[in-house]
């Protein structure tokens, strides 16, 4: 902002009433760097796009997305499509198919993933919540590193692989080491954070030394990920001896997984714990700590963070380091907390839905916890969704929500709510009059 | 052409842009349109060229009122603009970028460029522009790409043209140059809105002054009004436009005091193309000296100033502070020995726009006790550190916590100054300390500099505004083309300095100048003698 007279919305640009100081800079930018080309500049305006947008947008994104979803829910249905035939003689039957169809998608839905109130015990009746944040568990700890990542400008879309490595750490550890009780399930899950964290400085050292780009970096390192694991487990140490199957053997439960909080058939383990400990940890680095500090300048303004002296290519490695860790400790959400074993599918899709918690918590850590909650939700619920209807419409809610935090003036356009832009400029100006008087 | 405004306002939402200003431009006059940043003089000329609509008000051509759908309505009455960031398109030669948007064309759509290239050698030759109509336009010196946009403005039979801060990229040559055509202009009859925030030019060119504040008319006034008169009424108070410096606070015969405390030698510096925009540089300055570097802008300066922080790193020379050398080592640990920067791109370099004021406030001390012991940061010491500076350098602000983004430029020009001097110095490098900050700000920002000299600290000044080298140096280095062109004493001749600027040696320029004097400098040299008592 400048003290120049503020334009109104309709003329961006006009270099004409640039303020007088804005002059271009001459003879290219030497404090840029070799890694800022037009890709880099178009990824630090997406995020900060993104990350900018009010909690109102979020909210609204997951109620259009729902909205979105009925419209299918009911345009697949079965009877819906009957009555639809003849709608004009008897239109009450076809919204009646409708209602009836939306309403028995979205009950399933709620009771898949809160509360399940048709059970025939309490047991079952509460198990579905517990669901839930047995699914938001990896989706929390991944979508955290991630928004770490997001906030230091840097667009890591690797925590698919991340957490494979992550999961192969945790797991060869969890079932090849003899260790006592506590010690055994800690050195774990320390080790699939290193797991992780390795992965991710990869891409981090990479974009500080060479300038590579860290999306494809990240993106391709998903792929070697894959393969990689495919490959561990047709190896002698990762395979059970005498078995032809690519599982890797059994994580004795006692000493190496993550304790269950509730007694079983509750799937709900201690790894959940971990997440809401990695929260805090995550609120703590980004707002109190000065690594945070320079991860959150490094991310706002690159060019003014190493003017202060802040080395901007250290912080990328550091931030892609503590990311890889995060998303590490969510592979042994899996294999530690859950599967108890290592397979090739170990991952899931938990590191491509992170990217979405992530950015519908605005890379907050509070508002990506939530976010993961949702998507845990939204997971153990298709569960029962898919005997009312497809289970695509959980991928498509979740997909449309993507689409519409990517693009919050769609949102603003939809609900007419006021650009952002707008308050902060009159604010500005307002403050301009003041401050000059 | 009579041009007059009538009550135009403008309004922006809750802010006054504009609030009823009358104006009236006579044929043939040069009407000089004075006013601070953001006081709403560009606003008013985008309103004249039908870039916005007026809330209120009228515009009268020769008595006639008109209303401006655009700026091709504008155009087509005989207003043309020259903006301060030219219009241009680089790889164009002239006679194209005269066809642009009013392509002649010929047989079978043909585009016709005889027409444009004859207008252009009819224009250039009546009004002595000199220039090529095939020349590219990026080959042009930025004097000629000046001249080719009023050749564009008068090729549309432009009466009024609106000249948006036209010297701020000139060299005092060139703007002398730029003097003589606004002078051939007026007496062909053409009335000139001249819009600036210099008072000096105003007083050399203008017949009649409006001076703008905070969107409102505050006065008319006559070229002869003074300087100060003039500041007063844009700031709206009493302003002291060249800061008491007193003489040097060290004895230059005192070996210690005087000594050499921060010395460049030798600095070559290349650009990522392989150029080289450093060009053995050897500067020295010493304590409690302001020594100031002239230039125009983009010859080298924002490369030197980069590299003696540790942005980049030079191919040859040195760099020393009181004896310590500065190269090899990271910008934390120059500034920790004691470098204070202050940027001179303020929102790219200087400031975190999302961050709070606070938080621009420790910018570079945030992992220092009393802010951070160990990794963790302390909010409170923060906070209080902000309270104190803003008090101290009087930012005006709503909260600290607030982002910087919702402060003035001026304001936020304090915070960057405030930061760098709230810890110990032992050399002070800022570059453009004063751009785009409003005149009663600069006042403050040039005491707080002078005052860093009296500490001691060796001050080194960057700056493409001759009135504030003058304002500050004890000594001045000239800087063209990555080259020092001679370093010399703060007295020396406007003119002289203006020559060097441009590239002339020393001897050379003495010579130069003293043969042909320019306008402004005239004027320095009777407002000097008048001074005299």
């Amino acid at each position: 902002m400048s003290d120049e007279t503020p334009r109104p919305a309709t003329e961006p640009g006009d270099p004409a009433d640039r303020p007088e100081g804005a002059t271009a800079r001459t003879g290219g930018t030497p404090a840029a760097g070799p890694q800022d080309g037009p890709i880099e500049t178009r990824t630090r305006e997406l995020l900060r796009e993104v990350l900018s947008g009010s909690w109102l947008v979020s909210l609204l994104a997951i109620v259009l997305a729902l909205l979105a979803g009925a419209v299918l829910i009911a345009v697949a249905d079965s009877d819906v499509q009957e009555a639809a035939g003849y709608f004009f003689a008897r239109p009450a039957d076809t919204l009646e198919a409708v209602w009836n169809a939306v309403y028995a998608a979205y009950e399933a839905l709620f009771r898949g993933a809160v509360y399940d109130f048709r059970a025939d015990s309490p047991t079952r009746a509460i198990r579905p919540v517990t669901e839930t944040l047995t699914f938001a568990t990896p989706l929390i700890l991944a979508g955290l590193g991630l928004a770490v990542a997001f906030r230091a400008g840097l667009l890591n879309i690797g925590g698919q692989g991340q957490i494979i490595l992550g999961a192969v750490f945790g797991a060869f550890i969890g079932f090849s080491a003899d260790l006592p009780v506590v010690l055994h399930v800690t050195l774990a899950a320390l080790g699939a954070a290193l797991g992780g964290a390795i992965w991710a400085g990869i891409a981090g050292v990479l974009k500080a030394k060479t300038g590579a780009n860290e999306v494809i970096v990240t993106i391709m390192l998903n792929n070697i990920g894959l393969y990689l694991v495919a490959y561990l487990l047709t190896t002698q140490a990762f395979r059970v001896p005498g078995s032809p199957n690519p599982i890797s053997p059994q994580i004795p439960t006692e000493t190496a997984a993550y304790p269950l909080l509730l007694e079983a058939p509750f799937r709900l383990h201690a790894g959940f714990l971990l997440a809401i400990l990695a929260t805090g940890a995550v609120w703590w680095l980004l707002d109190r700590s000065t690594t945070g500090f320079e991860i959150r300048a490094a991310g706002a303004n690159p060019h003014a963070a190493r003017t202060a002296g802040i080395s901007v290519d250290r912080v990328v490695i550091l931030t892609m380091v503590v990311s890889g860790a995060l998303c590490g400790l969510a592979g042994s959400a899996q294999v530690l907390g859950t599967e108890h074993v290592l397979t090739g599918g170990v991952a899931a899709s938990y590191g491509f839905d992170a990217i979405t918690v992530a950015l519908l918590g605005r890379s907050k850590p509070v508002g990506t916890f939530l976010a993961g909650v949702l998507f845990g939700a939204l997971r153990a619920g298709g569960v029962l969704m898919q005997s009312e209807t497809s289970i695509d419409i959980i991928l498509v809610v979740q997909s449309i929500i993507v689409l519409l935090i990517a693009a919050p003036p769609l949102v603003r356009s939809v609900f007419r709510l006021p650009s952002p832009d707008a308050r902060p400029r009159r604010r500005a100006g307002a403050a301009t009059t003041e401050v000059t008087a | 052409m009579k041009l007059e405004l009538r009550g135009i306002t403008k309004t922006f939402g809750s802010l006054v842009a504009n609030d009823h200003i009358d104006l009236v431009v006579h044929p043939g006059e040069i009407h000089a349109l004075l006013g601070e940043n953001g006081a709403g003089k560009s606003t008013l000329m985008n309103v004249l060229y039908g870039l916005y609509r007026p809330d209120d008000g009228e515009i009268l051509l020769d008595d006639e009122p008109v209303a401006f759908q655009g700026p091709g309505d504008a155009v087509a009455a005989g207003i043309g603009m020259v903006h301060q960031h030219f219009m241009l398109v680089p790889v164009f030669t002239v006679a194209e970028s005269l066809a642009l948007g009013y392509e002649p064309t010929g047989r079978a759509g043909m585009l016709d460029l005889e027409e444009a290239r004859r207008r252009v050698t009819e224009i250039s030759d009546r009004f002595g522009f000199d220039i090529d109509p095939d020349a590219v336009v990026e080959d042009l010196p930025v004097g000629a790409q000046q001249r080719v946009e009023i050749i564009k403005a008068l090729s549309r039979e432009a009466r009024v043209l609106i000249l948006d801060e036209p010297t701020a990229v000139l060299t005092p040559q060139e703007t002398d140059e730029l003097i003589q055509i606004m002078r051939e202009l007026k007496s062909a009859g053409t009335s000139i809105v001249f819009i600036t925030h210099k008072l000096r030019e105003v007083r050399a060119i203008a017949d009649r002054v409006t001076v703008i504040r905070r969107g409102a008319v505050v006065g008319e006034a006559g070229p002869e009004t003074s300087e100060g008169e003039f500041a007063s009424l844009m700031v709206g108070r009493e302003v002291q436009l060249s800061v008491d410096k007193g003489a040097l606070t060290t004895d230059t015969t005192d070996a210690d005091a005087g000594a050499d405390a921060f010395v460049v030698t030798d600095l070559t510096v290349l650009d990522p193309a392989g150029t080289v925009v450093v060009d053995h540089v050897d500067l020295s300055v010493r304590r409690g000296e302001i020594m100031a570097v002239a230039g125009v802008q983009g010859n080298g300066q924002t490369e030197l100033t980069e590299t003696i922080l540790g942005l980049t790193e030079p191919v040859t020379g040195s760099i020393r502070l009181d004896g310590q050398e500065l190269i090899g080592r990271t910008v934390k640990q120059r500034l920790r020995a004691g470098l204070g920067f202050v940027p001179e791109d303020r929102s790219t370099d200087g400031v975190i726009s999302s961050f709070s004021v606070a938080e621009n406030l420790v910018l570079d001390q945030y992992d220092r006790p009393p802010f951070a012991s160990g990794v963790a940061m302390s909010p409170a010491a923060v906070r209080r550190n902000a309270d104190e500076l803003v008090a101290e350098f009087d930012i005006r602000l709503g909260s600290p916590a607030d982002p910087i983004s919702t402060l003035s430029g001026g304001n936020q020009q304090k915070v960057v100054i405030a930061r760098e001097m709230s810890r110990p110095l032992r050399a002070l490098v800022a570059s453009q300390p004063t751009r785009g900050v409003d005149v009663g700000s600069i006042e403050f920002m040039h005491k707080r500099l002078v005052a860093e000299r009296d500490n001691g600290t060796p001050v080194l000044i960057v700056s493409t505004e001759l009135d504030e080298v003058y304002a500050l140096a004890d000594r001045v280095a000239v800087m063209y083309r990555g080259r020092v062109v001679g370093v010399v004493p703060a007295d020396t001749d406007r003119d002289v300095l203006g020559l060097m600027m441009a590239g002339v040696p020393l001897d050379e320029a003495r010579t130069q100048a003293a043969t042909h004097r320019t306008t402004l400098g005239e004027a320095d040299a009777v407002a000097d003698h008048h001074d005299i008592p």
